[in-house]
C-alpha cells in the first residue's frame, strides 16, 4: 500500500540517517529452506553480521516451503512472528499481491553497488515484485550416476534422455508436482520451447504432457523434499533425478559421489527475501539493518563460496571466487554462468498462478491411477 | 446399598398400601427431615462434587480441542469472501440468470469497478481470485490483473474535476463534502464510508488522506445524475462548477473499460461463477471432496481425469483394513504365547512389545526408511542369501507396500495389548477340557478358545483401524505416491495449495468416519476398557 | 503349557517348535528396526546405509561424530531445550486436570458419564492431522499460534486421554471402604485424599504422567502446525532432517530417544507392579 511505503521510507531514513535511531530488537526469526542453502546464508550473512553486532541472536525456521500458508495464518492472528522470509519469486509475488509482504524501495533500503550504481539497477530485472529482494538464481536440473551399468558408459546430454528408457534404463526421480515436469514432457514431445505454455493451456496439451510422462511413469520415484534426490542418487536408488543445482553440487563436489550434472533445459528460477508486513518498529528496524548488510555486493558474492547459486547482483558476479573449503573455482558451477545458461528454460509464473490448481488436480489424479 | 435402591425403598415407605410402615409415617433422618429428601440431597451433592472435579478438565478440552475442531469444520462451508469482497456486484447480479445468453447489465460492471477498486486498496482481490480459481481456472490472474489496472479507469473524471478546481486534489474538500452530503450524493457517501474504514484500519485520519480516484468517479456519477441540485451545503457552488465541467466529458463505459483491461470480463462463465459462489455458505467444498463440482448448471461429476478424492478415501480404507488384518495375523500368536507363558517369561517378552510402543514414531519411521530402500538392509540381505538378483531388487519403499509394512509395525502393539488382556482372562482349563473330551488341537482352539478371544480381536481391530485411517507422518515419509492417505492430501491443501476450505471438508468427512468407528468402539468395547500396557 | 509332556506326537512337537519360531520372528520384526538404527548412528559416513567398512567391523568406519554434532549444533540444542521445556509443562497440566477428572469420573453417580468420557478420550481418537489443522486455524485467531503457551496447551490436550485411562484403571480396583473408614475415624476429605487415596493411585498418576510426557516429547504433527521456529522440538527437528537434510545426526538422536524410552518404559512397568501390589491384586 502506498501509505505504508511512505511510512516505511521515513522509518528507513531515520535508521540510516543516524538521527533519532529507532530502538532495534535483538532477536530475529529468519525463515529459510534448511540444508546446505541455509548453511550458506549463516556463513555468508548472519555470522559476519553478528560479528559486527554482538548481541543479536537469530532463530531459524525451515518453513519456506509453507511460507505463504503460515504468513496468512500469522496475519489472520495479527501476530507476525517472522522477521525475514526466504521465498521463491513466485511466492514473493503472491505474498506481495495479498499485502502480506512489505513493499520495499530498493534504492533506499539496499546498498548501492561499490561503483555507486543504485541497487535497483544492480539487481535489474531480477526484481520481479516490489516486495522481493533477490538473493540468488538457481535451477532445477538433472543429476545422473556415471556408473550405471546398463548405460554402457554413455552419458545423457539432453533433457529428453530422461524420457528415453531404452538408452538410459533405470529409476528416475521427479518432483511430485506438475511444475517443470509437464514443460519438460512437452519439450521432449516435440513442442518448441516458446510455445510450451500456449500448448499447456489447452486440454489436449495437458493430456499430451501427461501421456508423455506416462511413458516413464513406472520408472519414476516422486520426490517432495529437497534431500530426496541427492540421497537417492548417493544410495543408487535412482540413476537420474531432478533437484536444485546447489544440492547436486554439494553431492558431486563436496561429498564426492559418482554423479554428474546435466545443463539442458534446466528450469531457471529466483529466490530472495521478503519482509512480512505489520512488523513492530523495533523489529523492522533490525531487519532492515540486517538486509542492508546481507544483500550488499560482497555478501552476495560470499554466499557463492558455500553453494553454487548465482548471486542476484550484477556487481557480485566478478567477485565470485573459490569454494570456502575446497578451493575450486565456483563460477563454472553457477546457473548464471553463460555456458550453463544458454539452454535454460524460464518458468512462467503468471501462467502457473492461473493453472496451478487445475493442473495439480489433474496431475494428482493421474499419479494416483 | 446404592442411593437409588434406598430412595426406591423410601418411596414405597410412603405408599399407603404398606400398612405397618405407613402407621409410623415417613422415615426420618437424624436431622428430622424425611429420609428420601435427605438422601436425594446427598445424591445431588455427590453428583455436583463429581461434576466439579470433572469440570475444569472438560472446559479445558472444550476450549483447547473441541472448539478448534468445530472452528475448522465451519471453514468447510464458509464462503463469506465473495459477498464480503464484491458486495455491490453480488447485489446487482441478483436478477441476472447465469444461463442467460447475455452478459450481466451495465450496473453490474459499474458495481464491479467499485468493488474491485476497494478490494485492490485492501489487497483483498487476489485472495478472492485464488478462491474463485478453485472453481474456474483463469480467474486468479483476471483479478490480479484487473486489480492492478483498475486505478486508471476513471482518469477522465479525475482530470475534469481537478481542472475545474485544483483544490480537489487535496483531502480537505472531500472531508467537508462527506459531512454535508446527506442523502444527495448516495454513491459518494457509500465510497466515502469505505475510504474512511480503510484509513482507520491503517490508523489514519480519513480527513487527512489522499483521496482515492474512486471518490472522484463516484462524485462524478452522482453529479451526472443531478446530485448537485439536491445538495445543500457549503460546497454547492463548487459542485455546480464540476457538473458544468462534466458535460464536456464522455461518460465512462465500465463494461468496455473492464473488458479492455482483461477480456475475461466478457466471458459469461466468470460472471456465472461469481453468482454461483455468492452465497455466504457453500456446499462447494464438500462436493469437491466427493469429486463433484458445483457449476452454474448445478452439480455434476468432475471429468474422469480430475477425480481423486473418492479413490483416495477408498485407498485409505482398504489400506487401513489390510494393516488391521496384518496386525491381527501377527498379533494373535504373540498375544497367545504371552498369555500362556509363565508370568516371569511373558513379562520379559512383553518388553519387546512395549519398547516399540514407547519409541518415537519418527524413530521407527526413519528406521523403516533405512531398512526398506532398494540399497537398504533388507534388500542387501535378500541379495546376499540369493533370493533376489542384485539388478532386480525389490521395491519396498515409496509405495503402498512400504506404508503397509511400516504401519503394521507401528500399530502392532495396539493389537497385541488388548488381545493379551482378553486372553489372560481365558482359563487354560477350557482347552484342556475340550481336548480330554476328544477334540483335536485345531477343533479345541477353533471351537473353544477362539470364540472367547473375539472381543480382544474386536477391540484391537477398531483401535488399530481408527488410528490407521488418520495417519499422516508415516505415509508421508515412506508412502511415495501410491501409499499416501487422505491425511496427506489434507496437509497438502493446508500448507501448499492453501485451499483451506477443501482441507476442512476432507477433514470433516474423515472425522465423521472416525467418530462412527469411535461410537462403535464405545458400544462394543466401552471407552473405559481401553488399556495401555 | 511350558514343557511338553512325554506323550506328544511328532506332529505336535513340530508344531510346538514351529509356533515358537513364528512368534520369535514376529517379535524380531517388532524389535529389529529399532535395533538396526543404533549401529548406523555410529556411521562415519554421512548416509543412512551400512558401509562395507561397517560390515567388516572396521573401527575406522565407526565414529561418534553424529553425537558430537547433536551436542554442539545450536539447532539441535535449541530443539532439545524446547522439548525439555514443553513436555513437562504439558504433562503438569494433563496430570493435574486429568487426575481430578478421573477421580470425579470414578464416583458412583456421574450424570452423562459416557458422553463426558467420550469427549475426554477424543484427543486420542481424532486423527492428528485434523486436530493439528483445527488448532492451527483456531490458535491463529486467538493469537496462540507460534507461542509456547499454544504448543503446551495443545500437547496437554493430547496427553489427557492417557492420564484419564491410566488413572481410572487404578481407581477401578479401589476399595471404597478405605475412604469411608478414614472418614469414620475423623479424617476430613482433604486429609483422606492425600493420606489414603493418593498413595494408592499415585502409581497410576505417575504412569499417566509418563504417557503424557512421551506423547508431548514425541509429537510432531501438531507442533509443526501450532508452533513456530521458536518452539522447534526434537521431533520437529528430526522431521525436517528426514525431509530436507541428509544427516545421520537424526539416527544419533533416535538412539538417544530409544534410550529415553527404555528408561520411561522401565519406570512405568515398575510402577504398574507396585500399584498392583498395593491394591492387593496379585499377578495371576
Amino acid at each position: 500500500m502506498k501509505l505504508k511505503t511512505t511510512l516505511f521510507a521515513t522509518s528507513v531514513l531515520t535508521v540510516f540517517g543516524g538521527a533519532a535511531v529507532a530502538q532495534m530488537a535483538n532477536d530475529m526469526t529468519i525463515v529459510s529452506w534448511g540444508g546446505a542453502y541455509q548453511n550458506s546464508q549463516i556463513k555468508a550473512y548472519v555470522e559476519p553480521y553478528q560479528e559486527n553486532n554482538p548481541g543479536v541472536s537469530v532463530v531459524w525456521d525451515e518453513s519456506s516451503a509453507e511460507a505463504v500458508a503460515k504468513l496468512r495464518a500469522q496475519n489472520e492472528a495479527n501476530n507476525v512472528t517472522w522477521d525475514l522470509v526466504d521465498v521463491t519469486a513466485a511466492d514473493a509475488m503472491r505474498l506481495c499481491d495479498e499485502g502480506l509482504a512489505l513493499e520495499i524501495d530498493h534504492d533506499t533500503a539496499l546498498a548501492p553497488a561499490p561503483d555507486g550504481t543504485p541497487a535497483s539497477e544492480d539487481f535489474g530485472d531480477m526484481i520481479v515484485s516490489d516486495c522481493f529482494i533477490p538473493q540468488i538464481a538457481y535451477s532445477y536440473t538433472f543429476g545422473y550416476r556415471i556408473d550405471a551399468a546398463e548405460w554402457n558408459g554413455k552419458e545423457p546430454t539432453s533433457i529428453c534422455d530422461v524420457f528415453d528408457l531404452e538408452a538410459f534404463p533405470g529409476k528416475r526421480s521427479l518432483e511430485k508436482r506438475p511444475l517443470n515436469n509437464v514443460e519438460w514432457a512437452l519439450i521432449c514431445d516435440g513442442v518448441p520451447r516458446d510455445t510450451v505454455y500456449d500448448v499447456l493451456e489447452t486440454e489436449e496439451g495437458q493430456a499430451r504432457a501427461l501421456a508423455k510422462l506416462d511413458t516413464i511413469k513406472d520408472s519414476v520415484i516422486w520426490w517432495s523434499a529437497g534431500a530426496d534426490t541427492p540421497q537417492w542418487l548417493a544410495d543408487g536408488e535412482v540413476v537420474f533425478g531432478s533437484t536444485y543445482n546447489g544440492r547436486l553440487f554439494s553431492l558431486i563436489v563436496e561429498q564426492n559421489q559418482p554423479v554428474n550434472m546435466m545443463w539442458d533445459s534446466q528450469a531457471y528460477d529466483l529466490d530472495g527475501w521478503i519482509v512480512p508486513a505489520g512488523l513492530p518498529e523495533d523489529r523492522l528496524a533490525r531487519v532492515m539493518d540486517f538486509l542492508y548488510f546481507a544483500t550488499d555486493t560482497q555478501r552476495l558474492a560470499d554466499q557463492a563460496k558455500y553453494i553454487s547459486y548465482g548471486p542476484a547482483r550484477k556487481s557480485s558476479a566478478p567477485l565470485v571466487s573459490t569454494h570456502a573449503e575446497l578451493g575450486i573455482e565456483m563460477a563454472p558451477h553457477m546457473p548464471t554462468n553463460p555456458d550453463n545458461a544458454k539452454n535454460a528454460f524460464v518458468i512462467n509464473y503468471e501462467w502457473w498462478a492461473d493453472y496451478r490448481d487445475d493442473l495439480d488436480a489433474k496431475f494428482q489424479s493421474w499419479l494416483a491411477q | 446399598m446404592t442411593g437409588k435402591q434406598m430412595s426406591d425403598q423410601s418411596q414405597s415407605a410412603a405408599s399407603p398400601d404398606d400398612v405397618p410402615i405407613a402407621e409410623t409415617g415417613p422415615v426420618l433422618a437424624a436431622d428430622g427431615r424425611p429420609l428420601k429428601q435427605s438422601l436425594n440431597r446427598a445424591l445431588r451433592r455427590q453428583k455436583l462434587r463429581a461434576l466439579m472435579l470433572i469440570a475444569p478438565l472438560l472446559i479445558f478440552i472444550l476450549i483447547t480441542f473441541i472448539a478448534p475442531i468445530a472452528d475448522m469444520l465451519f471453514r468447510s462451508v464458509e464462503n463469506q469472501i465473495v459477498s464480503d469482497t464484491l458486495p455491490r456486484t453480488v447485489k446487482e447480479l441478483a436478477d441476472w440468470k447465469p444461463d442467460d445468453a447475455e452478459l450481466p447489465p451495465p450496473a453490474a460492471f459499474a458495481a464491479l469497478y467499485t468493488d474491485l477498486f476497494i478490494a485492490a486498496e485492501e489487497k483483498a482481490h487476489t485472495r478472492l481470485g485464488s478462491r474463485l480459481n478453485y472453481e474456474a481456472t483463469g480467474v486468479s490472474s483476471l483479478f490480479r490483473k484487473s486489480g492492478r489496472r483498475v486505478d486508471n479507469l476513471g482518469e477522465d473524471y479525475v482530470d475534469a474535476i481537478t481542472a475545474a478546481d485544483a483544490g480537489w486534489k487535496k483531502p480537505g474538500p472531500w472531508a467537508v463534502l462527506a459531512e454535508t452530503a446527506g442523502s444527495a450524493l448516495p454513491r459518494f457517501a457509500d465510497v466515502w464510508g469505505e475510504f474512511a474504514r480503510v484509513a482507520k484500519v491503517n490508523d489514519k485520519d480519513p480527513a487527512g488522506e489522499k483521496p482515492w480516484e474512486l471518490l472522484f468517479v463516484s462524485l462524478a456519477e452522482d453529479l451526472r445524475a443531478g446530485g448537485a441540485a439536491a445538495y445543500d451545503g457549503p460546497l454547492k457552488r463548487e459542485l455546480d462548477q464540476i457538473t458544468q465541467a462534466l458535460v464536456e466529458v464522455a461518460p465512462v463505459d465500465y463494461q468496455a473499460a473492464l473488458v479492455e483491461i482483461d477480456a475475461g470480463w466478457a466471458d459469461r462463465t466468470v460472471w456465472a461463477t461469481i453468482k454461483t459462489y455468492a452465497p455466504r455458505f457453500t456446499p462447494g467444498y464438500f462436493l469437491n471432496a466427493a469429486d463433484m463440482h458445483l457449476g452454474p448448471d448445478g452439480i455434476a461429476l468432475k471429468p474422469e481425469n480430475q477425480r481423486l478424492y473418492v479413490m483416495l478415501f477408498q485407498r485409505t480404507l482398504i489400506m487401513s483394513l489390510s494393516i488391521t488384518l496384518a496386525t491381527i495375523l501377527l498379533g494373535y500368536p504373540v498375544a497367545w504365547l504371552l498369555a500362556n507363558l509363565p508370568m516371569r517369561i511373558s513379562n520379559l517378552l512383553m518388553i519387546l512389545v512395549l519398547l516399540p510402543f514407547w519409541t518415537s514414531l519418527l524413530v521407527r519411521t526413519s528406521a523403516w526408511k533405512v531398512l526398506l530402500q532398494q540399497q537398504g538392509v533388507i534388500n542387501d540381505i535378500l541379495v546376499w542369501i540369493g533370493l533376489v538378483a542384485d539388478d532386480n531388487r525389490l521395491v519396498l519403499i515409496n509405495n503402498a507396500t512400504g506404508t503397509i509394512i511400516a504401519m503394521t509395525h507401528i500399530l502392532l502393539p495396539f493389537m497385541i495389548l488388548p488381545l493379551y488382556s482378553v486372553m489372560q482372562t481365558i482359563p487354560p482349563s477350557y482347552l484342556r477340557a475340550a481336548k480330554s473330551l476328544g477334540a483335536n488341537n485345531w477343533t479345541a482352539f477353533w471351537r473353544v478358545y477362539f470364540p472367547q478371544s473375539v472381543p480382544g480381536i474386536g477391540a484391537g481391530s477398531i483401535l488399530v483401524f481408527i488410528l490407521a485411517i488418520g495417519y499422516y507422518i508415516t505415509p508421508e515419509l515412506v508412502g511415495g505416491t501410491s501409499g499416501v492417505f487422505i491425511s496427506n492430501r489434507i496437509a497438502y491443501h493446508i500448507s501448499t495449495s492453501l485451499n483451506w476450505g477443501l482441507a476442512a471438508a476432507l477433514g470433516a468427512i474423515l472425522l465423521a468416519a472416525v467418530l462412527l468407528l469411535y461410537w462403535a468402539y464405545d458400544r462394543i468395547v466401552g471407552i473405559d476398557n481401553v488399556k495401555l500396557g | 503349557m511350558s514343557a511338553l509332556p512325554p506323550y506328544t506326537t511328532i506332529g505336535q512337537r513340530v508344531w510346538y517348535y514351529a509356533f515358537r519360531v513364528i512368534v520369535a520372528l514376529i517379535l524380531f520384526f517388532l524389535i529389529a528396526p529399532i535395533v538396526v538404527i543404533i549401529p548406523l548412528s555410529f556411521n562415519a559416513e554421512d548416509f543412512f546405509t551400512y558401509t562395507p567398512g561397517m560390515l567388516a567391523l572396521d573401527p575406522d568406519a565407526y565414529s561418534l561424530k553424529h553425537y558430537r554434532d547433536f551436542f554442539t549444533n545450536p539447532d539441535w540444542q535449541q530443539a532439545m531445550r524446547n522439548s525439555v521445556m514443553i513436555a513437562p509443562a504439558a504433562t503438569v497440566i494433563s496430570v493435574g486436570l486429568g487426575t481430578l477428572a478421573a477421580i470425579g469420573l470414578s464416583q458412583s453417580h456421574v450424570p452423562f458419564r459416557r458422553a463426558i468420557m467420550a469427549i475426554l478420550i477424543s484427543p486420542m481418537i481424532v486423527p492428528l492431522i485434523i486436530s493439528a489443522a483445527g488448532m492451527y486455524f483456531f490458535y491463529s485467531r486467538v493469537g496462540l499460534q507460534g507461542t509456547y503457551v499454544g504448543v503446551v496447551l495443545a500437547h496437554a490436550a493430547l496427553g489427557i486421554p492417557f492420564v484419564i485411562i491410566t488413572v481410572t484403571a487404578t481407581l477401578v480396583g479401589f476399595d471404597r471402604s478405605l475412604t469411608r473408614a478414614a472418614a469414620n475415624m475423623g479424617a476430613n476429605p482433604i486429609t483422606t485424599f492425600f493420606k489414603v487415596q493418593m498413595p494408592l493411585i499415585l502409581p497410576g498418576v505417575i504412569a499417566g504422567g509418563l504417557f503424557a510426557f512421551i506423547t508431548s516429547f514425541d509429537e510432531v504433527v501438531v507442533v509443526l502446525f501450532v508452533g513456530s521456529a521458536g518452539q522447534k522440538t526434537l521431533p520437529w527437528q528430526m522431521f525436517i532432517g528426514l525431509r530436507e537434510q541428509i544427516s545421520p545426526t537424526i539416527l544419533a538422536v533416535a538412539t538417544i530417544l530409544v534410550a529415553v524410552s527404555i528408561v520411561l518404559l522401565t519406570a512405568v512397568e515398575l510402577l504398574r507392579r507396585r500399584s498392583e501390589r498395593l491394591r492387593g491384586i496379585t499377578p495371576h
